[in-house]
């Protein structure tokens, strides 16, 4: 009785190979994606339903714009390559380039996140911003056109910061998480040393002074992780933080010419 | 399916192919929109089937949707596709609002 409990059972096709042909793990991040793109597609058709409702829809985007906005997509179409060169590097079991080609995914998608806050700055600076946020002091550029079509289109900066801004924080939770693979506990102090440097050295007025708590949540979600369940990542684990990345980068490639392409003004 | 695994991680040059394609149908949507050789709904149109060839190249080479099993790749694009589709229902209102001028 104790050698039949103990004994896997003979028969061919005694266990029963999974469903969809993967493991748990990629079916799970599957349908955790599949569940994200109805929010990002929500997002969008709620950008597009103002655009098509709305007659005089803002056109902000200058040559500078769409030049910066393209900078972001060649980095983040480079961060899906250098992530699925990683993705190969786990499978061969090389774990040093499997290691660099992370840290070179991390620094485009780094790129990326300070471009587009450098971008943002600069329009909420031009008077886009909000109609919940109050102007800043002595603001001369309240009369100016994009202030003007913050007021006359409310539903604009509502879109595009909502779009963007969710778009912006897959990115930052990307670059985290891909940092816990790459580097698990030692990726801890380095969250908190970035988390502090840019709560000091924003300016108050920034959105990004209450933005950069994203980096403080991050730390304690990925310290219960590491300490809770420590284990060195493995090619699946890889490969599963991949296809979240892939995933970011295919949501930008339809809001960059949603958002940006459209609403030119050159 | 593991020998489709172990096929398509023979060669790293068709993620370069993917990478470099990915980029130059980018560089054609930023020539159009510096251009503004099309009228807003064409270009809409044409920016829309890029972006879709975009998408379709990322899920199928970078994601390897193109290595799973059927069963896999349909389950996964037929859901996606027709609860994306459903929410085009709301274009609809949105085309009303603009012709009765609601504000």
């Amino acid at each position: 009785m104790a050698d039949a409990a103990i004994h896997p059972p003979a028969e061919a096709g005694a266990f029963e190979p999974p469903f969809l042909g993967a493991y748990s793990k990629k079916v799970g991040m599957w349908l955790f994606l599949l569940s994200d793109s109805l929010t990002f597609g929500a997002l969008l058709f709620a950008y597009s339903y103002g655009r098509l409702s709305v007659p005089h829809w803002p056109t902000p985007f200058g040559a500078h714009s769409i030049a910066n906005a393209s900078v972001m997509t060649a980095c983040l179409l480079s961060s899906s390559l250098t992530m699925v060169l990683a993705v190969l590097a786990a499978r061969r079991g090389d774990s040093k380039w499997q290691f660099n080609w992370i840290l070179a995914t991390m620094f485009f998608g780094t790129a990326f996140i300070v471009l587009h806050a450098m971008e943002w700055a600069g329009l909420i600076h031009e008077g886009l911003r909000l109609p919940i946020f109050a102007e800043p002091k002595g603001a001369a550029e309240a009369a100016g056109e994009l202030a003007q079509a913050a007021q006359t289109v409310p539903q604009f900066p509502a879109t595009f910061f909502g779009l963007t801004g969710m778009h912006m924080l897959h990115v930052t939770i990307g670059v985290v998480y891909l940092g816990v693979v790459a580097l698990r506990k030692k990726f801890i102090p380095i969250l908190l040393g970035l988390w502090l440097v840019g709560w000091l050295m924003l300016p108050a007025d920034s959105p990004f002074k209450y933005g950069i708590h994203v980096l403080l949540l991050c730390a304690v979600v990925a310290a219960i992780i590491v300490w809770l369940r420590p284990k060195v990542y493995d090619a699946h684990d890889v490969e599963i933080s991949g296809l979240y990345w892939h995933f970011v980068d295919l949501v930008w490639m339809f809001i960059f010419p949603l958002v940006y392409l459209m609403s030119t003004k050159i | 399916m593991a020998e489709a695994a172990a096929h398509h991680d023979e060669g790293k040059s068709q993620y370069f192919w993917v990478w470099a394609a990915l980029l130059v149908i980018t560089v054609v949507e930023i020539v159009l929109a510096y251009k503004q050789v099309l009228d807003p709904l064409h270009m809409l149109g044409v920016l829309m089937v890029l972006s879709i060839i975009k998408a379709a190249l990322i899920i199928a080479y970078f994601m390897h949707l193109k290595f799973e099993t059927p069963r896999m790749k349909f389950l996964l694009m037929a859901s996606v596709t027709a609860c994306l589709c459903l929410m085009c229902v709301f274009f609809a209102d949105a085309l009303r609002v603009l012709h009765l001028g609601v504000k």
